[in-house]
């Protein structure tokens, strides 16, 4: 099993490490070459959503990255990687893949001092750790999706068959139950 | 540090983290804030003059005006962060109260006090400072400080001191990651370092917050080569905006970063992007800024 990770910009380094902890081989994705050979799975990871959508663009990644989702390429976003995969996100000029039934809020606990640390139970597993940096949430989902965490009143983690999307950062920090689960269950299935 | 201050603390390192492999760029007001966002800055540093011109114009230079940095704030969505002068808790208090996202404590500015930094733990909102070599940057860290940056030498467009700064760095840190355990209490001691923070250089082999490049970067090739060099993102200040064509330089800066690796990139990427600025050789200035602070 071989995953992808979009390395333009933010912290793709750790979801590598992540992986490689779980004994997967992951590859680092910085322009069009890097996915002559195709993947089994995709991280989009955090970082600045306006930066990431960009360089897609210029990069010339875009299209053919957007085509391998919606022909089914698993997908894992977190933070900034969920406002690309969200249809609609409020308040983001930057225009992503928008596959995913969703509508995101960006930035939606304000500046850097509203940036916080929570513990919730995921898709069933309690107590996973969650870090939240200048985090999106999810206002509202379609009928196809499956919200899989919640915290505070809002939905933080949603699954839509092959796309996974979390608010929160589960790449930084040691537990593995979230990288577990996009192997397992939407790599896997 | 109580729990809730390094929780704190940890949410500041993980900011940082996620400003790698992108490029901060140096702006004046709510017009170059948005050039830079569209070239894809991954945040804004807000100043009202950048240090090209501060140290042309001379004289003492302080922080912003808050009212500009409110207006760069309300003109992009991507983190603001702001320049306070080293030691002046004030002016970081003041920042702190309009919810900048970075505090950088700066030697750009002229410095409040020439003993002390800023005890940055007390705040919630987070810092970077810069550094020469590993032991300034691990006493920035044992302050507080989040993130570190290499101080090269700001507004000459001249990149050796960064160059210098980084080598040093990371000599300095291969060093540490070699020593037996008795040699790094000594090392500990020499650097005027916290053991604990050695040993954490020791054991991973680099600096526990994001370390930045800064000061000198006016080309696309000077921004791959600090990421060559170790840097895991770059700080651009005068190089963007006293050039000749902003915005396409500014886009070409951020690509570089993403694709520091690929000379053929990096060839397509250094075309056709006008003047760069002129700069100032290291001989020719007087006033080093990479001295202030230690």
């Amino acid at each position: 099993m071989s995953i992808g990770i979009l390395a333009l910009q933010g912290a793709f380094i750790e979801h590598v490490m992540r992986l490689r902890e779980l004994g997967v081989e992951a590859f680092e994705i910085r322009q069009l070459r890097d996915i002559e050979d195709g993947m089994d799975g995709l991280i989009l990871p955090g970082g600045e959503s306006t930066v990431i959508s960009k360089l897609l663009r210029d990069l010339q990644l875009f299209d053919p990255l957007r085509e391998s989702i919606e022909n089914g390429l698993p997908v894992f976003g977190t933070c900034a990687g969920l406002l690309l995969l969200a249809k609609n996100v409020v308040n983001d000029g930057a225009p992503g893949f928008a596959v995913m039934d969703i509508t995101a809020k960006r930035n939606a606990y304000g500046r850097q001092l509203g940036s916080f640390l929570a513990k919730e139970s995921f898709a069933g597993v309690p107590n996973v750790p969650m870090t939240f940096i200048r985090a999106p949430f999810i206002e509202s989902v379609g009928a196809g999706v499956e919200i899989l965490a919640q915290t505070g009143g809002h939905i933080v983690a949603a699954r839509q068959d092959n796309v996974l999307v979390t608010a929160f950062h589960p790449e930084l920090g040691d537990d593995v139950t979230v990288h577990r689960y996009f192997l397992d269950n939407v790599v896997d299935s | 540090m109580t729990g809730r201050m390094n929780e704190r603390f940890e949410l500041n390192k993980n900011l940082a983290q996620m400003l790698k492999g992108g490029v901060i760029m140096d702006v004046t007001g709510p017009e170059q804030a948005k050039i830079a966002e569209a070239a894809g800055a991954c945040a804004v540093m807000a100043l009202e003059r950048i240090p090209a011109d501060i140290r042309a114009a001379g004289g003492v230079s302080r922080m912003s005006d808050p009212k500009m940095i409110k207006g760069i704030q309300q003109a992009v969505t991507i983190p603001v962060m702001a320049k306070c002068r080293i030691g002046h808790f004030t002016e970081a208090q003041i920042l702190e109260a309009i919810e900048i996202d970075y505090i950088d404590e700066s030697e750009v500015l002229s410095p409040a006090d020439d003993r002390y930094h800023i005890d940055k733990a007390q705040f919630a909102v987070p810092f970077v400072c810069g550094a020469k070599d590993l032991g300034e940057a691990l006493r920035r860290i044992n302050e507080g400080a989040a993130m570190i940056r290499t101080k090269g030498e700001p507004g000459t467009g001249d990149i050796i001191q960064a160059v210098r700064h980084m080598r040093m760095m990371q000599s300095e840190i291969r060093r540490f990651k070699s020593m037996s355990i008795d040699e790094l209490y000594d090392a500990a001691k020499v650097l005027q370092v916290p053991y604990e923070l050695a040993l954490y250089v020791h054991e991973k082999g680099k600096l526990p917050v994001v370390n930045f490049a800064a000061g000198g970067v006016a080309t696309p090739a000077d921004a791959a080569l600090m990421m060559q060099l170790g840097a895991e993102g770059v700080f651009v200040g005068s190089g963007i905006f006293k050039s000749g064509n902003p915005e396409r330089r500014a886009a070409a800066i951020v690509k570089a970063v993403t694709n520091f690796n690929d000379p053929k990139v990096l060839a397509e990427l250094s075309e056709d992007l006008g003047e760069a600025m002129v700069g100032i050789n290291e001989a020719e200035i007087t006033l080093l800024m990479a001295e202030r602070g230690k």
